[in-house]
């Protein structure tokens, strides 16, 4: 762990990783072929790559998830067999997963020891822990309460502590998959530092992402990879975004969204001192005002947990509210008996929920069943008293051909489409009904670069066709992009409105925490 | 009510109690490793029927106790081998094993002993004793503490006193050793133990067999000490009463502790309608009594006395992904 230890190491220039022909396959589908890959000691390596082509596999067989068929792994340029996550805990490699791997209602310092206790008992396990935690703390600035329940940190503390498990196993080699999908920009730049610092004291470290700009900004050297093989490794300094987004895609990619300017209309959503209480009565929403007019997209910017989800539930029919909301000029019902998706679909409203797998999608039922949903009262759907399933398959099977859902097969479970597509089925059911109103939130979380590429210009095509757009999203980047105005939510209210093309990340990042104007 | 009677109902609390705690710490252990029992009921009467039947055959109630938690450990295998290693459906599972429990003992009972599904009568050895506590004679007229120790507290059996021990120490190697931890970990967020290096399914079947064991020790109780001899269906639904119990108490030891005796002392008053009649004037039905544990349980889970939240990954086969 110290770093003397592997500033050795560094001398001989064995390494840290070194993957000679890694292949693996699932059935009939190659995940990883013939992956050879050379980590050296104290770099940051990226894994850049849409999702499917393989990175979280290799990793996994790095982590002993998975033994793979050919190939050979040599850690600090011993030859080294990984067949499980002890085997490569001892290997000194720490992983941090997409997805923590905490147990929510232990303290950090329980976290921290499980499955490293030192002997039977706990008491003596916990106060080792408590000490080395306070020298890691000291060694890489990592500090975190020992004390604290893991469900009441928030992400970034919450990714801290992976950092420091990984660190109390001793760990030289850290890997960490997609780890800024949670933060915000603001505890995304923190975890850079870290890792930069981490590098610094000789560590190791792979960092995996679809996002090429934390590539650019953080790695030394970049692999690419493509349909499950490793396609271009380079020094980070000699390429660019647009190269390593071909490289990924295999053709080229408009990293820009390309729009012409907006030409705003008559207001369509007009929103006054809205209220929201939550069921532990917490108040969410603090009187919002806000305008959409035809023709123009908003961007609501802000930190997750703002208020910007309760806006979207209002605005969805699947939460109450108090105050004023106007569509085309006609209020809407906030919390009586027309306070409900049906009713807002009535209205034009068009929704494409935040959370595409929880209540976008029923992942265990078909892409046609999935596209009737909220719409199975069309009259093009029924047949008697019964839904005409032929019609709804046809429908679908059109809908996918036109927003390039693959495989275009309706009668395939959601479940089975990757993010991308997945996003792709809940948007062409929304925009296909061509809404007056569309809510977006969240589009492209975990949607690879090239369906975004297509997603932003979906909505950007309903903008053009005088449609209103409220877009909410916590990537800063594509608010930017694909909004025409910006507003920013802090803590339930509105901190302020901009034009997107008179701000930038600067200005938006201070008002998302809160800074007035 | 007389003091003389408010001691006889509580020995009888405790001695009710004792199954429902043994079981319902079999299920914590269970449970609180992410491995939902409903089995709980099947476990105890069979250990009870093999206990009995053992003991009645071998006049050692020492070897029925071997033989009960044995029997019990082996459906608690299978229960292992269908929910962790085959990853079913955990509430199936255990209902298979309620049926098979259910059937199983009455009919070996008949073939070994003819004498309508039950073992015969156990006698001396091949009982579990009433243990004197020292002093109890002594001490018994002293007034007030005298009869409370002389009645309450000595003269049951040893498996009532290790019934009520289980309490402290289940406690101490859920909450102060690296067992406890990780078995805690498991219930909660078995991916995380996966990806600490620790094994989820031996975790997880060393859960279960404890569960094996305490309810191995439940059943024994059950037809060597609190009854002398098997009888058909004798657990009588103690095993669903202490998985109400187990979700009274949040899934803590020592709230299990309390919540059995409540409900063994529902079961006491049970069988004394006249204690409550003299007590509130009124006539309560027995069954009455019998479905509060039910109730209470209900009122619980619906939200109405603080939130009883099971261990997140209860119910969940683990399934390793990437």
């Amino acid at each position: 762990m110290s770093g003397s230890d592997t500033s050795g190491r560094q001398e001989t220039a064995a390494p840290a990783i070194e993957l000679q022909g890694i292949s693996k396959a699932f059935g009939p589908v190659q995940a990883n072929k013939d992956i050879s890959i050379r980590v050296m000691p104290g770099t940051i390596h990226g894994i850049i790559g849409e999702n499917g082509a393989g990175k979280s596999t290799l990793m996994s067989i790095l982590y002993g998830f998975y033994k793979a068929d050919k190939g050979e792994i040599f850690i600090a340029g011993q030859k080294t067999d990984i067949p499980d996550s002890q085997a490569a805990i001892a290997a000194g490699i720490g992983m941090v997963f997409q997805h923590f791997k905490l147990v929510e209602n232990f303290t950090v310092l329980e976290n921290i020891i499980l499955g490293a206790e030192d002997g039977g008992l706990l008491t003596p396990s916990l106060a080792k822990a408590r000490k080395t935690l306070l020298e890691l703390e000291h060694e890489y600035g990592l500090n975190v309460d020992p004390d604290a329940v893991i469900e009441e940190l928030g992400v970034g503390m919450q990714q801290r502590v992976e950092i420091l498990k990984a660190l109390y196993r001793q760990a030289d080699i850290l890997i960490l998959d997609e780890p800024t999908g949670v933060l915000t920009p603001a505890e995304a730049d923190q975890l850079f530092r870290i890792l930069d610092r981490l590098r610094e004291e000789g560590k190791t470290i792979i960092l995996i992402t679809h996002k090429l700009r934390e590539i650019m900004e953080a790695t030394d050297t970049v692999s690419v990879m493509r349909r499950g093989e490793m396609t271009a490794t380079v020094k980070t300094k000699d390429t660019s975004p647009a190269e390593l987004a071909e490289l990924m895609v295999g053709r080229k990619v408009l990293l820009r969204v390309d729009k012409k300017p907006a030409v705003p209309g008559d207001v369509v959503l007009d929103i006054k001192n809205l209220h929201v209480v939550d069921d532990k009565g917490v108040e969410r929403l603090k009187g919002i005002d806000l305008q959409v007019r035809a023709g123009e997209i908003v961007g609501i910017a802000g930190v997750a947990g703002n208020g910007q989800s309760e806006l979207l539930e209002v605005l969805g029919g699947y939460a109450d509210a108090t105050g004023e909301i106007r569509v085309n000029g006609q209020p809407l019902d906030l919390s009586g008996k027309h306070s409900d998706g049906r009713s807002r679909r009535a209205r034009g409203i068009a929704h494409v929920p935040e959370d595409r797998q929880r209540e976008g999608l029923i992942m265990d039922f078909s892409a046609w069943e999935n596209t009737a949903f909220g719409y199975h009262r069309d009259p093009d759907y029924q047949s008697g008293v019964l839904l005409n399933n032929a019609a709804i398959r046809a429908d679908t099977e059109a809908k996918m051909e036109r927003f390039d859902v693959r495989p275009p097969n309706p009668g395939l479970a959601a479940k089975n489409f990757s993010g991308g597509n997945q996003q792709k089925i809940v948007l062409a059911r929304e925009i296909e009904r061509n809404p007056d109103l569309l809510l977006v939130g969240q589009p492209t979380r975990g949607v690879d670069i090239g369906a975004i590429e297509f997603i932003h210009q979906q909505i950007v095509a309903l903008r053009d066709k005088g449609k209103a757009v409220l877009l909410v999203s916590v990537e800063l980047e594509e608010i930017l992009a694909l909004a025409d105005r910006v507003a920013v939510m802090f803590d339930g209210h509105i901190m302020g409105e901009r034009m997107s093309a008179e701000t930038d990340e600067k200005e938006l990042g201070l008002l998302m925490a809160g800074v007035g104007n | 009510m007389d003091f003389l009677t408010l001691i006889q109902l509580l020995d009888s609390t405790v001695r009710l109690a004792t199954p429902l705690l043994l079981a319902c710490l079999a299920g914590l252990f269970s449970e609180r490793a992410g491995i939902f029992d409903i089995g709980l009921e099947g476990k105890m009467l069979a250990a009870a029927f093999f206990s009995a039947a053992i003991a009645a055959l071998t006049g050692s109630v020492w070897i029925g106790l071997l033989a009960g938690i044995t029997a019990s450990m082996l459906f608690s295998l299978l229960h292992g081998l269908a929910s962790i290693t085959f990853r079913g459906n955990q509430l199936i599972s255990g209902v298979a094993i309620n049926f098979l429990a259910a059937g199983l003992t009455v009919l070996i009972a008949q073939d070994w002993f003819s004498q309508g599904g039950r073992t015969p009568s156990l006698m001396g050895g091949a009982r579990f004793e009433p243990i004197t506590l020292p002093f109890a004679e002594a001490f018994g007229s002293v007034p007030f503490i005298g009869p409370i120790y002389q009645e309450l507290i000595s003269g049951h059996s040893i498996l009532v006193y290790l019934a009520f021990a289980m309490v402290p120490l289940t406690w101490w190697i859920l909450f102060r050793t690296r067992f406890g931890l990780r078995l805690r970990a498991v219930g909660e967020n078995p991916a995380a133990v996966d990806t600490a290096g620790v094994s989820v399914v031996g975790l997880r079947y060393a859960a279960v067999m404890i569960c094996g064991v305490l309810c191995g020790i439940a059943g024994a109780y059950l037809s060597t000490a609190l009854q002398a001899g098997f009888v058909k269906d004798m657990s009588a639904g103690r095993g669903f009463i202490a998985l109400a119990a187990l979700i009274f108490a949040k899934w803590r030891p020592w709230y299990a502790l309390y919540a059995t005796l409540l409900f063994g002392l529902f079961g006491a008053l049970e069988t004394r309608p006249d204690v409550i009649e003299a007590l509130f004037g009124i006539k309560v039905q027995g069954a009455l009594l019998g479905a509060l544990p039910y109730v209470m349980t209900v009122i619980i889970l619906a939200g109405f006395v603080g939130k009883a939240i099971p261990p997140r990954a209860g119910g969940e086969p683990y399934v390793k992904e990437r």
